[in-house]
């Protein structure tokens, strides 16, 4: 198997699995109806889109059987970054980190369609599609967030500023980076940190937030690596918990 | 009957999309091909969303529905090369969605449709004075609009790439 491919894929396929089940957590919880109905359904997008990855990985790379790999693995070998492990904290984090992670799925997501890894191809065009409504929810919140009054706008700023660093580490470079450039299967974390940033700032202005210096600010890199926060464990146990139960029922 | 591609077709449309009882599976433009092998019918779907729940019961519901009007086996397959848009969607799909209550997606270009999703004609009294209320509606492929002309919030099947 391409480790290099593995990689990726996985890195990728984690982000969304895990962001996936923390915005499931707001389905009976969201602040109101429509909140509530829009994140249940970016769940089941984001996990859809987990389960799209690892079947690739499995029938093009001879990789597990996706729930296995989905849900049987331990901590380190998840490649998830530190932003989508945090749990779902107050509804301002919660906006910030979809607002933040969607963009740069629909940067990512876009330079793959011409990827030299052919069926990435088909794939990352239609999760492309989908992602166009999840920042286009995220956006119409943040702007309208932000011309809610003073307090709104203040937590939409300190979200911004909380989340930056975390985002940052959706772009750590993985050991086969250099690998996957020359191959032309990606153009690499480097180049899609400064398509996003460019994309988000235009938004951000827009709404007058105040985007972090990436050139000063720290990135919280490490889970690409399998080094992860104290919150991932905890919520794997939960995720996997009717799956482990009986990992040969079927459904 | 016979087992020729006029009847095979003339089956699919009996087979409709769970969410929208309306709708088959050729007026969503889901099936992007159909042969005959022998005795054996190989049909090939895509799905309109990638997490789409209901692509297992489509699939099984293709299956079963055709090998009891044709009466011989049939196989039916994702086909991952093609790409599911909703301008693969009919003009009489499109007026089923409405007569439904479901206001239709809008032809689009492939680019830039989060304008187009902003006017979309109420189903009910066809004003173009609504508003998008939410992305995201009762299942994947639907958003939430409000017609601030008759004062009703109404669906719409949402254009996709």
């Amino acid at each position: 198997m391409n480790p290099a491919l593995h990689y990726l894929l996985t890195a990728m396929a984690d982000d969304a699995l895990i962001q996936g089940h923390r915005n499931s957590e707001w389905t009976g919880l969201g602040p109101i109806m429509e909140e509530d109905i829009a994140f249940s359904s970016m769940a089941q997008d984001k996990i859809g889109h987990a389960w799209a990855l690892y079947r690739v990985l499995h029938e093009e790379l001879g990789g597990t059987d996706p729930d296995r790999y989905a849900f049987l693995r331990n901590e380190k070998e998840y490649k998830c970054c530190h932003l989508v492990e945090l749990p779902n904290g107050e509804y301002d984090f919660s906006l910030m980190r979809h607002f933040l992670f969607d963009h740069a799925e629909a940067v990512r997501y876009s330079r793959l369609e011409q990827s030299t890894f052919a069926p990435l191809q088909p794939l990352a065009r239609k999760l492309k599609g989908e992602i166009k409504y999840h920042t286009l929810h995220a956006n119409a919140w943040i702007s309208q967030l932000c011309r809610a009054g003073e307090e709104s706008y203040a937590r939409m700023q300190s979200a911004l500023d909380y989340c930056f660093p975390l985002a940052l580490g959706l772009f750590e470079p993985g050991d086969h980076e250099q690998e996957l450039v020359a191959e032309g299967i990606y153009p690499g974390e480097k180049a899609l940190q400064d398509l996003w940033l460019d994309r988000i700032y235009n938004i951000l202005a827009l709404a007058g937030l105040n985007l972090p210096d990436a050139g000063t600010t720290e990135p919280a890199y490490g889970g690409r690596k399998g080094y992860h926060t104290a919150f991932l464990q905890p919520l794997l146990g939960e995720m996997g918990a009717v799956f482990r139960t009986d990992p040969e029922a079927i459904w | 009957m016979v087992i020729s591609k006029e009847n095979i077709y003339k089956a699919l449309e009996q087979v409709m999309d769970p969410e929208i009882p309306v709708l088959n599976v050729l007026d969503l433009g889901m099936i992007t091909a159909v042969e005959l092998d022998g005795e054996t019918v190989h049909v090939k779907m895509i799905p309109t969303f990638a997490a789409c729940p209901a692509v297992d019961i489509i699939r099984r519901n293709i299956r079963t529905v055709l090998e009891k009007e044709l009466n011989t086996p049939v196989t039916v397959e994702i086909d991952k090369t093609a790409h599911w848009s909703s301008n693969r969607m009919t003009d009489a799909a499109r007026q089923k969605l409405l007569d439904f209550g479901i206001a239709a997606p809008q032809v689009h270009n492939g680019e830039a449709y989060s304008e187009i999703l902003l006017q979309t004609p109420c189903p009910h009294c066809g004003s173009d004075n609504t508003y998008l209320r939410s992305p995201f509606g009762s299942t994947l492929c639907r958003a939430i609009h409000y017609c601030k002309d008759c004062g009703q919030v109404f669906e719409h099947f949402k254009p996709l790439e």
